[in-house]
């Protein structure tokens, strides 16, 4: 198990003790996550900022609860899904696909690219190539997007995923793999057309290598 | 072991994390060397994974850490946490 951090630990015991204001330099590391992991529930933007702002309250009024047996970011993670999901149960207007619903067989074969160039990222600078992966991203069915943002974006390890999520290692590599597929499914085709560089053969896996 | 396409594309999402054994690993590189499809596939996988990590996908809404601090400003000086 993933466990929180000795000085997260220390800080969490003065603020029980009194020193209320290192709350704010407790979450300060993880405003981002909790805000993106509230998107990946909600979709809105409105939405997961008044989400995420309850489950930090939460968070502060819960403090005592944490006893450090996973990472602090696993722990706020938790309560930031709960938070949204709960949101997202009493005011959703369409039909909420179930969690294991999504998690039935499909297809999941790739877009076949024989000729794929690479997307530079300053081609993110235009709007609309920005707008075209996030309404990709918001169209996965909801157990996949939350694994692959809370993978792909927030950098959380499988792990620590499988914990926030109570779910086992394997069943969020499952849902990563088809959320992936599906995604490249979407934006290969779309992503292919956008600018015709030279290709860079391997140029990612040689460094890695 | 020998993988065609097929087989090597539910290995793609664990390649890429570096969660595949050391000769999976092997017969997947192996193949890729070969395979023009499935190494255009990698590459797009790849490709979308770091366009999807910048900051301009899902930007956090303008003046969002200022209000998040003002909110927990006024709940710590409400209340202590709950024991």
């Amino acid at each position: 198990m993933v466990q929180a951090l000795p000085k997260e630990m220390e800080w969490i015991a003065r603020i029980l003790q009194g020193e209320r204001d290192l709350f704010h330099d407790l979450i300060r590391p993880y405003e981002r996550a909790v805000y993106l992991t509230a998107v990946s529930v909600l979709r809105d933007a409105t939405d997961a900022e008044d989400a995420a702002q309850e489950a930090m309250i939460k968070a502060y009024r819960g403090l005592g609860s944490f006893r450090g047996d996973a990472k602090f970011s696993t722990w706020l993670t938790s309560i930031t899904l709960n938070e949204a999901r709960s949101r997202l149960r009493k005011t959703a207007k369409v039909r909420v696909e179930s969690l294991d619903s999504a998690d039935q067989d499909e297809d999941f074969t790739p877009f076949l690219v024989a000729d794929w160039r690479e997307i530079p990222s300053e081609a993110l600078e235009r709007e609309e190539l920005a707008k075209q992966i996030e309404r990709a991203i918001e169209g996965l069915p909801p157990s996949y997007r939350e694994v692959f943002l809370l993978r792909d974006k927030e950098e959380m390890s499988i792990e620590e995923i499988a914990q926030a999520l109570g779910v086992t290692a394997n069943l969020v590599k499952v849902r990563l793999f088809r959320a992936r597929m599906m995604l490249q499914k979407q934006l290969a085709p779309y992503l292919k057309r956008e600018l015709p560089q030279r290709r860079r053969w391997f140029s990612w896996l040689g460094g890695r290598a | 072991m020998k993988l065609d396409c097929k087989h090597v594309w539910p290995y793609i999402s664990d390649y890429i994390d570096d969660t595949v054994t050391a000769e999976e690993r092997a017969a997947i590189e192996e193949h890729l060397e070969h395979c023009e499809i499935c190494s255009a596939i990698l590459d797009s996988v790849h490709n979308i994974l770091v366009l999807t990590a910048d900051d301009r996908i899902f930007r956090l809404p303008l003046g969002y850490s200022e209000r998040l601090h003002e909110r927990i400003g006024e709940e710590l000086a409400r209340a202590a946490p709950d024991d």
